[in-house]
């Protein structure tokens, strides 16, 4: 069994990014571990809480000088884990880090088990469920804006949400059963009418809560983004201009990219996934076909294409490729504008209307060689996809599936609840349904409800013998 | 020493509604019995309302009666008026209230006391508890009365109501009184003390009652019983009696006034209460402080018998002097001349802290002492009922080495309030509603038989005779319930005449019978014009098979939630379980959980101040503890 009395240790910055490492050890036994390897003015056991210091790992058979570290000694409870805590920043060569971590294993700590420093912040009360999913989030966010929807939920934003909309289930459940406990009480004439449109506010609002999961799941994973469109027409520029570099290869021969070029490219924060993939027309080349074959597919499990038309050909538009990208969030790229008769670009939107395209669907002239289009694009991705206030901190964005998944059960709870209420059943019936709501959401941030209910209906409502 | 009078299995102190329920189910069980009163005019009376039932307490009512206690068949006796509440809700609600006969009642009771086999019903005061102590373990072994006489048993019940140091407070005056103006019980809490019992100071009160020649109905709603009265007891399939009227009136602006100017003279607020009252049952100035924009308050008017002109006013129940209680009463229409009889006053009492008991109602730390009813910190008669037919028969089980009966949460009311009571403890008078129990949908007046009779019968106090009634209308339910899910209806024209008669949408193909039953304005009594082939059934066999398959879908979804709350309830904790060494649980948790030692993670989950996380912690614990006994 894994006790939590042992003492752990990880290296805790991700691998392969920075110049410095973080290896962390917390337990009963952090100092004395610490000392087993480190040599600086003091001892770390002398050392005061919250202090650093600079001093060398050595490893004591052999004498040999592994690194020169910061120490940072944290003493319990004021840490993270409400244990005692050591961290030892180094170099950030990850074969240097792992000489310390073995080091440190010898010495009496032993391999962290994956978040097992967050479990223990969580068993020793140092924060609650979802502040501990939050963290793991933290430490796997890629984007600086999925940190920050991590770090909201860390400071009990969700909590504060969810912990609101519970609030009022219990409000409308405690009008329920006075009408129920209190037959004599004589105000209780709409408690159904107020009952249906409080369902249906809660419903709505939990749909949006639900709806923000995609965008929340898109910050953590990144825009599945392709990009589509004529050879030649200019879609590696794009991936190119978008990465900061020449990741693609870009020719005036039609027909140059062949296969799917991938990049990561953050955009304010943003994470894309973007692909830039074979031009598509009518071939005979066989792997040009499978090339084309492949951008088609990849239209359909993409959150975002780009169809890229270039300006300067003659019919520029392909109905296959609009037929796919309908329904679909999409950007068209009108490239090329410098080369372009006059008012062709209007012209051009002029015929996409016909095609009576989504909403989701928006327009974006350029002209990739006078370094016009790529602000416009990323301007125009953002607002698709947060509406452009991702940055004012007040949007709520889940993130964890089990959150998305119990938000889910409890609107399912709600829907219930005005179906039986529409159906004719007996509002005191809702009360099952009501409390299937409240206590899915209560797993969320982990309360139980019944006494809050109590409380609630004695504090609002008069009653008497 | 003092003379003793005599030995017994058990002794009950008190014989209150929780008292007469103890004695006679630990004598139905074959104990040698002695139930004590201070005044034996005073068996089961009501102080307060004179009714029996409502939200919450009819389904108590009706338990009792499913596990074989007496409370059911002596309101059915005696009921005056009788009436459904929540009629037009749903059935989870209904709940059966009926007005009592007050002395009719007690007689009743009495005579069932002293009619019943192994019991003996004695006149005294308890003032003392005897105990052997052996390793810190005290084990009860008699009582002594005011006159010091003793009496020997294995276990004593405590069913002492309100009258522990029972003070009574109108207006500036006190003096100590046990309810009624019965005598006081005042010697015995401090036997309790000296025994390491914890009390706690209790207030609850009553309202005035006044004349009927006095008062002018003219100016009052009137109120009138249901036409077919639906009995408490199981075991009465009908009720026929001539039923009395009750009158409704309100308070008005004057009455509001004369309660504000004269509020400083209410003893609440002049410091000579200390006893916490309930917030359910406030006073009329407790209402109208806290909801001062409620322009008026409803009152009821009932009569207490049959053989008497007293009125009863719900809802003004008060402490404020004599003098500032008649000129409300005349404040209000209808009362302008009433004559008060008897004032309201408030009475405090001392109780026990209710989580020093095991869920048997025994106490954690004193061998066969248990307690019952008010002095566990409830309100109401029939809470105190439901707890005292558990203790008796726990007393008796006790006595027998048995385990003890627990109802659980998911099986009764009688459940949910012990359980209360011991988890969470409680620091006014605790009164049942149904919206203390999370599985109300299951717990329904009408199923109480159901869901208990089985129990009733196992532990002992259900007949051989009404056990096969029984039987024989669970099969009817069920075979009738079986038939009308599979019996076809097809849609010819004499069903489509009912549906549309019924405004219900016309079927296009057949249907089953028990979709139609589902239907909001249709119901199995409906639908018997279109079902030739229905067999002859009570009304109780038909209520339920409707019920069941018109709610099926709730109950259902209700069942499913009591299935996640048994999984807790099933893991149990040992009491050797030292929680400060359990690391992870917050520091009051583990205070709580070492204070109650809970019986299983289901309790635990209970306790106030004992968080969920908390109870992974625990989760986590007992995997672990299961872990290394299997070797891991
Ligand atoms: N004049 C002009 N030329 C451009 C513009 N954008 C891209 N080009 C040129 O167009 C040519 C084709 O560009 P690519 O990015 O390779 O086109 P592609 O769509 O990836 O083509 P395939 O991979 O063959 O399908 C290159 O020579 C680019 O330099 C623009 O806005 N104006
Ligand atoms: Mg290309």
């Amino acid at each position: 069994m894994i006790s939590s009395k042992d003492t752990i240790a990880a290296i805790s910055t991700a691998q392969g990014t920075g110049g410095i490492g973080i290896i962390r050890i917390s337990g009963k036994n952090a100092v004395g571990t610490a000392d087993g390897i480190f040599h600086g003015k003091t001892s770390v056991k002398d050392m005061d809480s919250h202090t650093i210091q600079y001093g060398k790992i050595k490893d004591t058979k052999t004498g040999e000088i592994i690194d020169e570290v910061m120490l940072t000694k944290m003493s319990a409870p004021a840490t993270y884990t409400r244990e005692d805590v050591i961290e030892i920043n180094c170099h950030g060569n990850i074969l240097i880090q792992r000489r310390i971590l073995s080091l440190i294993y010898e010495n009496g700590a032993r391999p962290a088990e994956p978040g097992e420093f967050t479990k223990r912040a969580f068993l020793n009360g140092r924060i609650d469920l979802t502040q501990a999913e939050a963290v793991m989030d933290l430490i796997n966010s890629k984007t600086e804006k999925s940190r920050e929807a991590a770090v909201l939920q860390l400071s009990g934003k969700i909590s504060g949400y969810i912990n609101n909309i519970i609030e009022k289930l219990l409000n409308i459940m405690a009008r329920i059963e006075v009408t129920v406990d209190y037959p004599e009480h004589d105000d209780e004439a709409d408690t159904a009418v107020i009952a249906e449109t409080e369902l249906k506010e809660i419903y709505s609002d939990l749909s949006s809560a639900i709806e923000s999961y995609d965008t929340g799941r898109l910050l953590k994973t990144g825009i599945q983004t392709t990009i589509v469109g004529k050879p030649n027409s200019g879609k590696s520029t794009l991936l190119n201009e978008l990465a900061g570099y020449d990741r693609a290869i870009v020719t005036d021969i039609p027909g140059t990219t062949r296969d799917i070029v991938e990049e990561n490219i953050n955009i304010d924060g943003i994470l894309l996934n973007l692909k830039d993939t074979a031009g598509i027309r009518r071939s005979e080349d066989v792997v040009e076909q499978i090339g084309i074959k492949l951008a088609m597919e990849n239209i359909k499990t993409s959150d975002l294409v780009i169809y890229v038309i270039s300006l300067s050909e003659e019919d520029p538009v392909d109905i296959h490729i609009l037929e796919e990208i309908k329904d679909k969030k999409a950007i068209i790229f009108l490239n090329k504008e410098d080369l372009a008769k006059d008012g062709e670009a209007d012209n051009i939107k002029e015929i996409l209307k016909g095609y009576s395209l989504g909403e989701n669907i928006k327009i974006v002239v350029s002209s990739l060689k006078r370094e016009k289009g790529a602000e416009e694009i990323k301007k125009a991705i953002k607002d698709m996809f947060f509406s452009g206030n991702l940055s004012q901190n007040d949007q709520l964005i889940i993130t964890a599936e089990r959150h998305v998944n119990l938000i889910k059960q409890s609107q399912n709870a709600i829907s219930d609840g005005i179906d039986s209420l529409l159906g004719g059943m007996p509002l005191d019936m809702l009360s099952v349904d009501i409390r299937n709501a409240a206590e899915y959401l209560g797993e969320i941030v982990g309360m139980s409800i019944s006494e809050n209910l109590i409380d609630k209906i004695f504090s609002s409502f008069c009653i008497g013998k | 020493m003092g003379f003793i009078a005599g030995e017994y299995d058990i002794c009950v102190v008190g014989a209150g509604h929780a008292g007469c329920e103890a004695a006679l189910a630990a004598a139905r069980l074959g104990m040698s019995t002695v139930v004590f009163a201070i005044n034996l005019d005073s068996i089961a009376n009501m102080p307060c309302n004179p009714n029996i039932g409502g939200t919450a307490k009819g389904q108590l009512v009706r338990e009792i009666d499913a596990l074989g206690g007496e409370m059911g068949k002596a309101a059915d006796k005696n009921t005056i008026q009788s009436k459904i509440l929540n009629a037009s809700k749903g059935p989870a609600v209904y709940s059966l209230r009926a007005q009592i006969d007050r002395r009719r009642y007690q007689m009743t009771m009495k005579h069932t006391l002293e009619m019943q086999e192994n019991l003996d019903v004695k006149q005294a005061e308890i003032v003392k508890l005897l105990y052997t102590e052996n390793d810190g373990i005290k084990s009860i072994r008699g009582v002594v009365t005011h006159t010091g006489t003793e009496y020997r048993c294995k276990a004593v019940i405590l069913t002492t109501g309100t009258y522990l140091k029972g003070k009574i407070i109108i207006g500036d005056t006190a003096f100590s009184s046990g309810p009624d103006g019965i005598f006081p019980a005042d010697r015995l809490s401090d036997c309790l003390e000296k025994m390491g019992i914890k009390l706690l100071r209790l207030k609850t009160g009553t309202p005035a009652r006044i004349n009927s020649r006095s008062i002018d109905f003219s100016k009052m709603q009137i109120q009138y019983g249901d036409d077919n009265i639906t009995p408490f007891s199981f075991e009465n399939q009908s009720l026929e009696t001539e039923q009395v009227v009750c009158w409704l009136t309100r308070t008005t602006e004057k009455t509001h006034n004369i309660i504000k100017e004269n509020i400083h003279r209410s003893p609440l607020y002049g410091g000579l209460i200390e006893g916490i009252g309930p917030r359910y049952c406030p006073s009329i100035e407790d209402k109208i402080v806290r909801f001062a924009d409620k322009e008026s308050h409803q009152l009821f008017i009932e009569p207490m018998g049959r053989d008497t002109e007293e009125m009863y006013i719900q809802g003004f129940s008060t402490s404020l002097p004599e003098d500032v209680q008649a000129d409300m009463i005349h404040s209000v229409p209808g009362l302008e001349n009433a004559r008060v009889m008897r004032s309201a006053y408030a009475i405090e009492y001392d109780a026990i802290d209710s989580t020093q008991l095991k869920l048997s109602l025994e106490f954690k730390n004193i061998d066969n002492l248990f307690s019952a009813g008010q002095i566990n910190g409830s309100s109401g008669y029939e809470e105190a009922a439901g707890q005292g037919i558990i203790a008796g028969i726990n007393a008796a089980l006790k006595l027998m080495g048995k385990e003890p009966l627990i109802i659980d949460r998911s099986q009764g009311y009688i459940g949910v309030l012990i359980d209360d009571l011991v988890t969470k403890g409680t620091k006014e008078p605790y009164r049942m509603m149904t919206s203390r129990a999370e599985y109300r949908l299951l717990l329904r007046q009408d199923n109480a038989d159901m869901r208990l009779t089985e129990i009733g019968h196992s532990v002992g106090l259900i007949s051989e005779e009404r056990y096969k009634k029984f039987l024989i209308k669970k099969q009817q339910i069920e075979d009738e319930i079986d038939r009308v899910c599979k019996k076809n209806i097809s849609p010819d024209e004499k069903t489509m005449n009912l549906l549309e008669k019924y405004k219900s949408t016309p079927i296009k193909s057949g249907v089953k019978l028990s979709e139609l039953i589902k239907r909001p304005e249709l119901s199995y009594e409906i639908l018997e014009e279109i079902d030739p082939e229905r067999p002859q059934l009570s009304s109780a066999v038909k209520e339920q098979v409707n019920i069941c398959v018109k709610y099926e879908g709730y109950i259902k979804r209700q069942e499913a939630q009591v299935e996640q709350f048994k999984k807790l309830e099933k893991r149990a904790l040992s009491k050797n379980i030292d929680y400060s060494e359990i690391k992870g649980l917050c520091l009051e948790a583990r205070q709580k959980l070492n204070a109650m030692k809970p019986e299983s993670l289901g309790q635990a989950s209970r306790i106030s101040g004992v968080s969920p996380a908390d109870i992974s912690v625990l989760l986590i614990y007992l995997n672990g503890k299961g872990r290394e006994q299997n070797g891991f």
